[in-house]
């Protein structure tokens, strides 16, 4: 039963404040908004923070909603992903990790890779030039999440896509969200 | 014409489109499972509204939040809003939110009606 300290204790070293592991859907996308949400409510966190936190935090949720891929192993079929935030005293971190089928790793990482190099004006132009452009995918998405979180966060989006299996790699995103706001 | 009556929810912003009454406002939360399919009677009913709209019309938006796939259903409420004379767009930002206020000014970058900006 030592794993339950371990786990305790890694969630405290790690400044922990949510973890949740398991389906997402968008039912369980809103009990975990409305979990954060009272956490930040009660830490009296300045509202530009909290809701720059729960913007990155709906996009990071449906991110996986729309686009984790399943996990195929043998027989078990599995959505299984992985969805924390962290405050320390500088920064929330809004992490997520979630199974993608490797053939998907090239295109995320450009993807991520052509944001990171653009600043603050060319995020904007970046962002005006896909929703003139863009249809809502079947999955429902615009395109736009991945933009938006390094628009609202103001830093880069930190990524990496260690392997799963042979077809499987687990995509790793963290964004910190800065809270000195002075 | 009918009145469209959305009532507001967690995750979908509360909807007035009141011809008779001039209410037109759309405010709350947007972050639906399916923007495309929440938003398409907003739609239909504008594109019933530019055949016979008002002589003018103030079009409120007064938004909380809202996630990436309800931005581009915003944009395509705006370009149907954007083919009826007379038409005004009011946005409100809560006084601290910049994103909202930035939101607000971008929209109006994309599409050719008045904005006037409005705190709250």
């Amino acid at each position: 039963m030592n794993f339950i300290y371990d786990l305790h204790r890694t969630m405290m070293s790690q400044n922990l404040i949510l973890v949740y592991q398991g389906d997402f859907t968008q039912e369980s996308t809103k009990s975990i908004l409305a979990m954060a949400e009272r956490n930040l409510d009660s830490s009296g966190e300045e509202s530009s923070i909290k809701r720059k936190v729960f913007n990155v935090m709906v996009e990071a949720l449906q991110n996986i909603v729309k686009h984790s891929d399943e996990l195929i192993d043998g027989e078990i079929h599995s959505h299984a992903a992985i969805f924390l935030i962290g405050r320390e005293a500088n920064q929330y971190c809004i992490m997520s990790g979630n199974p993608v089928r490797k053939e998907n790793v090239a295109g995320l990482t450009k993807k991520l890779e052509q944001i990171n190099n653009l600043d603050k004006d060319g995020l904007k132009e970046l962002y005006k030039e896909i929703i003139k452009n863009t249809t809502i995918s079947d999955k429902g998405g615009a395109g736009l999440g991945f933009v938006d979180m390094a628009r609202k966060s103001g830093q880069s989006l930190e990524y990496s896509f260690p392997e799963l299996t042979t077809e499987y790699c687990f995509f790793c995103l963290k964004v910190n969200v800065p809270r000195d706001n002075e | 014409m009918e009145i469209l009556n959305l009532e507001g929810t967690e995750d979908t912003p509360k909807i007035i489109l009141d011809k008779k009454n001039g209410i037109f406002e759309i405010s709350g939360r947007s972050l639906p499972e399916d923007s495309a399919e929440f938003y398409r009677p907003v739609l239909e009913w504008i594109g019933k509204y530019g055949s016979d709209a008002n002589p003018s019309t103030e079009f409120v938006f007064k938004l909380e939040y809202f996630n990436t796939a309800s931005s581009k259903l915003i944009l395509d409420v705006l370009s149907a809003l954007e083919d009826i004379k007379g038409m005004k767009i009011l946005w409100y930002f809560h006084e601290d939110d910049e994103d909202m206020e930035e939101a607000g000014q971008e929209f109006s970058e994309l599409v050719e009606i008045p904005f006037e900006f409005k705190t709250y």
